[in-house]
């Protein structure tokens, strides 16, 4: 009890010296603020230098800043996917991020100057090296693989990785993508609404393979030491996902949000990011990455679709592997 | 009986009635309100709804079939640890989806027990995806709900008809033709409406179990429409016609429901005999075993980590705990008084309205409220508030499904008594109505505070850092890849779950006399 | 006097008319093979079902509008007398007050009652202590605190044997004369009617006649009734 009360005095003082200081509105993802996630990190490298308080406040982004609108709180929005940029261009509430696209040390170039990416990474299949002696090296030679070779992947209409895999396919694959859903459908154990059911199956033994991140193996490599996880690479390329951060143009904190926008391509924030967002950073070269970054087999090649052209693509690449799936 | 009314209680009713309209078709409205534009269904929507309908419907038909011997065999049967294996039986109703799920796979999975074992017998392994695994799943979590509902009827059977029934020589035939089949009309129709409800607004198990997406039900095209099209107007159509078809279920079942005919016994338990004590010994082994086992092997997972978690998760863990409590309190709140109303106003309509929330989708609940107190207030402060407010509501079917016929016995055996001593309004309430209403209102909470704990979604669109609750930070263990963790909380969950529940199901049945 | 002037009450397809006068302090059977009534009748004076037509009486003061406890009766049923949760003291205090807020001297009152039924000191117990004889002195007890002039008694007693019987048509006939109590009995057993009443009334395929003495008509029963008495 008399923890709990002193806990409470604690909270209130914080929370009286905080009051006097402007406040920086970031609405972010569900997983930024746990504290082993990038929130807490961010927080204190910005609230460091900026004498303002930092206060997320998290949610589904994109639902919550349409139903909002112009009243939006937020002054930053962080943790954007690709898929979602346009819808949130169209709303108008973001302006310009006042940053130099061609810093970005991304495999593919990027124009936008509303949305910033402030990390990535590609999808890919990761397999564990003792289950799996031969990985593929093609999706090709995954298609190719045996029907008890069993895979599980996310729904593209509820999980954004599931829909970069339907886009991947789409962009190696193109008309022929059905066919390959084809292929590939006896070989999917599961699919699931969101990747960490995906990602628990996989690691609990009951899938060969799952569809995940090229960066994923990092995590079993730095967190437990375990070198038997790993992104089969495929020479065709690799779907390219980001996540990224916009400037609200309605924000009172303009200047804030600013500093905000040029803190998010700083060293202290993008050195964070390998571990606390286990995503490869937007802003840093690679001899600056954690060890076990380094040692990950990176793809040679990086697909991506512009918003606009994966726009007028989602419904046809959903109805062919909707198409595939129910038969 | 116009004189039973007690307008008192009958206005609460009301008001309670129409809190649940306003969350349920209130929050439709706003997010019907918000759309632009009318959107039409496509095929595929249609497939969802043909395939919503079918496994709910079998998903349910299974449930209460088999939870036919298994409430039998609890009945009719005392043991060492009856009333533990009661409560434990009732822990897959409140697990965390993807933790059933993961539970379940390594039970039936392809590496799992079953298919181990079969592989071991020279049998064919068998795949635990695909409809029969929705349907697996669905009875895991739904059986011991039907069996809990179950139960209670065969309890409510007065001893004395069993001590006649077996001085008149019944066969076990006899039992079931003259005692147990008339009860089961009357319990099995409701059992049956609330499974289908339940399962009607399954989304992820259904995907996950299903094998792809041949397993869509209207509850994913619902979270379609709202996170990847962001289209208001359908996520509202499709809710409506969610409500529609829960509505038709709620309607027939009604109309199959015969009203009890059990009399009144002083309540002295009776030894009730009869039936193989083999038979009944197997059936409860298998139940038993088919229950516990997922639990179990979540209990192995999770054992390692659940006193190593970190610090933050301990604390969501308590934020949950007393949300479930004050979950709990208020689901007991809102039940009362819309139970009474229902029976005094003798409407059907008013009870309906007590289960309209099971077929609500909760993220249409979610969004509608949203958008009703962005306006006023800043949602995010309200989160937690919200969260109490829309457990209770979720909850609220299972009290009222407890509670109703409670009440109604009540009425029919005491209510003349009650009547002739002029005993009304809240003195009624108070020295006849609550002390003997205390074991199903006991379940109630119990359920409400279990259901409470291991929610989540309802506020996906604003929840607060700040006040993280237990399933939220589950899922962040497992979003940063921490599953050993996220497994300790899953156990913690369930530990925490299943305490608040024989807690306040304990509190029910202590120092009850008949 | 209670009074039942021209009254019908229909219940479903079955419909009763009554017209009759009970003098005050009268104890009167009632009479009739099964579905003839007679529970009809009780459930009408008492309150549970409302008359279609017709007033009831008690002294002039008409009682046909008012809930069931407010009646200037008391009942008993012929099971289901006692709440099972509630203690004897609590089940007898329902009589004085229904809010069970009793003070001192009321609770005095209750431990009174228990003594003059033969159950001092069985306050603090349950109702599934009591043997079934013990169970029916309570009811009594309660009857003794509402203090209403008219008691009602629908099939009293039936689960008891017949020596116990008598016993408390002993006692009821005791409580009722101290108390200056007009008796309403439904009953089948025509010694029962004979023990505790000087008239009887004859329920007949929903006509209600008008009290006889009770020896008389049993000596010498209408045809209806002479059926049913199996004679």
């Amino acid at each position: 009890m008399k923890a709990l009360t002193l806990a409470a005095l604690t909270t209130l003082a914080a929370t009286a010296a905080a009051a006097e200081k402007t406040e920086l509105t970031v609405y972010a993802g569900d997983y930024f603020t746990s504290e082993w996630g990038p929130g807490p990190v961010i927080e204190a490298g910005f609230e460091e230098f900026c004498n303002c308080d930092l206060v997320f406040s998290t949610g589904d982004l994109l639902p919550r800043l349409l139903l909002e609108g112009e009243r939006t709180k937020a002054d930053v929005v962080i943790g954007l996917t690709s898929d979602v940029t346009a819808k949130a261009r169209a709303t108008g509430l973001f302006t310009t991020h006042g940053q130099d696209n061609d810093v970005l040390t991304l495999p593919i170039q990027l124009t936008d100057d509303t949305f910033l990416p402030f990390n990535y990474g590609h999808t890919a299949f990761i397999y564990d090296t003792t289950r799996t002696e031969t990985p593929p090296a093609s999706f090709e030679a995954l298609l190719a693989m045996p029907d008890d070779v069993k895979i599980v992947i996310q729904d593209p209409r509820t999980s954004i990785s599931g829909l970069a895999l339907v886009l991947w396919v789409q962009a190696i694959y193109g008309d022929k993508a059905q066919d390959v859903w084809a292929k590939l459908a006896p070989k999917i154990l599961t699919v699931t609404k969101d990747w960490s059911a995906s990602y628990g199956m996989f690691t609990d033994g009951e899938a060969d393979m799952v569809l995940s991140y090229t960066t994923s193996p990092a995590y079993h490599i730095i967190a437990e030491g375990d070198e038997t996880k790993s992104a089969a690479i495929f020479d065709d390329g690799h779907y390219f996902m980001t996540e990224l951060v916009g400037q609200v143009k309605t924000t009172d904190q303009p200047e804030l949000a600013q500093k905000f926008m040029d803190f998010v391509l700083s060293e202290t924030f993008q050195e964070m990011i390998p571990t606390a967002n286990w995503s490869f950073p937007a802003k840093l070269e690679e001899a600056k990455w954690p060890d076990g970054f380094k040692k990950l087999d990176l793809p040679k090649k990086a697909l991506f679709y512009s918003e606009d052209e994966a726009a007028a693509l989602r419904d046809e690449v959903l109805d062919a592997w909707l198409a595939a799936f129910s038969q | 009986m116009a004189r039973r009314v007690q307008p008192v209680s009958t206005y609460l009713g009301a008001a309670v009635a129409a809190l649940l309209v306003l969350l349920t078709f209130g929050t439709l409205g706003a997010v019907a309100w918000r759309a632009e534009g009318l959107s039409g269904l496509r095929t595929s929507d249609w497939l969802a709804v043909r395939f919503t309908v079918l496994q709910a419907f079998l998903s349910a038909l299974i449930s209460v079939l088999l939870a036919i011997p298994v409430a039998r065999a609890l009945a009719r049967r005392s043991f060492w640890g009856r009333g533990a294996l009661i409560t434990i039986l009732g822990a897959p109703f409140i697990l965390p989806v993807i933790v059933a799920v993961l539970g379940l796979i390594a039970v039936f999975g392809r590496n799992g027990l079953f298919n181990t074992a079969l592989v071991w017998a020279g049998l064919e392994p068998v795949s635990i995806f695909g409809l029969q695994g929705v349907l697996l799943a669905h009875v895991f979590f739904n059986l011991p709900l039907a069996t809990r509902l179950l139960l209670q009827g065969w309890l409510a059977i007065p001893g004395e008809r069993f001590r006649l029934a077996s001085s008149l020589g019944f066969t076990s035939s006899d039992m079931l033709r003259h005692i147990e089949l008339p009860l089961l009309r009357q319990v099995l129709p409701g059992a049956f409406m609330v499974i289908f409800l339940i399962c009607t607004t399954s989304f992820a198990v259904a995907l996950a179990l299903g094998g792809g997406p041949r397993a869509t039900t209207i509850e994913l095209a619902i979270y379609q429409a709202f996170r990847f099209d962001f289209d208001l107007s359908k996520a509202a159509l499709l809710a409506l016609i969610q409500f529609g078809l829960c509505a038709l279920a709620a309607v027939l079942s009604l109309w199959v429901t015969t009203p009890s005919g059990q009399g009144a016994g002083l309540g002295r338990t009776v030894p009730r005999h009869g039936g193989a004590v083999w038979l009944d010994a197997v059936i409860l082994s298998l139940v038993s075993i088919f229950l516990l086992l997922p639990l179990l092997m979540i209990v192995s997972k999770g054992a390692g980590t659940i006193l190593g978690l970190p610090e933050s998760t301990y604390a969501a863990a308590w934020r949950s705990v007393w949300v479930a409590v004050a979950s709990a309190l208020l689901t007991v709140l809102l039940t009362v008084p819309l139970a009474l109303a229902a029976l005094n106003l003798r409407m059907r309509l008013v009870e309906g309205i007590g289960y309209l929330s099971i077929a609500a989708s909760p993220l249409v609940i979610g969004t509608g409220l949203f958008i009703m107190v962005y306006r006023w207030a800043d949602p995010v402060g309200l989160a937690l508030p919200i969260l109490i407010l829309v457990n209770a509501a979720m909850s609220l079917p299972f009290a009222l499904r407890a509670v109703s016929p409670a009440l109604a016995e009540i009425e029919k055996d005491y209510g003349k008594l009650a009547d002739a001593l002029g005993l009304t309004g809240m003195a009624r309430l108070r020295i006849l109505i609550l002390p003997r209403l205390r074991r199903p209102l006991g379940f109630g909470a119990g359920l409400a505070a279990a259901l409470s704990m291991g929610d989540l979604g309802v506020i996906a669109l604003f929840a607060d850092p700040e006040n993280q609750t237990l399933p939220l930070a589950l899922y962040q263990l497992m979003n940063a890849y921490r599953l050993d963790e996220a497994f300790g909380a899953a156990l913690l969950l369930l530990v925490l779950s299943l305490s608040l529940f024989w807690l306040f199901d304990r509190g029910g049945r202590a120092n009850v006399d008949a | 006097m209670l009074t039942l002037d021209a009254v019908r009450a229909t219940q479903g397809s079955f419909t009763l008319h009554a017209a009759l006068h009970v003098p005050k302090g009268a104890r009167v059977a009632v009479i009739g093979a099964s579905g003839s009534g007679k529970s009809t009748l009780l459930n009408l004076i008492a309150g549970f079902l409302p008359p279609n037509a017709g007033q009831i009486a008690w002294d002039g003061a008409p009682f046909a509008q008012l809930p069931p406890g407010d009646r200037p009766l008391s009942i008993i049923f012929q099971d289901s007398n006692l709440f099972p949760h509630l203690t004897i003291a609590q089940n007898v205090g329902l009589g004085l007050r229904p809010n069970l807020r009793l003070n001192a001297k009321e609770h005095g009152e209750v431990a009174k009652a228990l003594e003059q039924v033969g159950l001092a000191g069985f306050e603090a117990r349950k109702p599934a202590a009591l043997s079934g004889g013990q169970q029916s002195r309570v009811a009594l007890a309660r009857v003794l605190l509402r203090k209403q002039p008219l008691l009602l008694l629908d099939e009293p007693f039936a689960a008891l044997g017949p020596a116990l019987r008598q016993e408390m048509l002993a006692l009821v006939a005791q409580i009722a004369d101290r108390e200056g109590l007009t008796v309403l009995m439904v009953t089948h057993e025509p010694q029962d009617a004979r023990a505790l009443t000087e008239m009887s009334i004859f329920v007949d395929e929903g006509v209600v006649h008008a009290p006889v003495p009770t020896d008389a008509l049993l000596d010498n029963p209408p045809e209806a009734l002479r059926a049913y008495l199996g004679q």
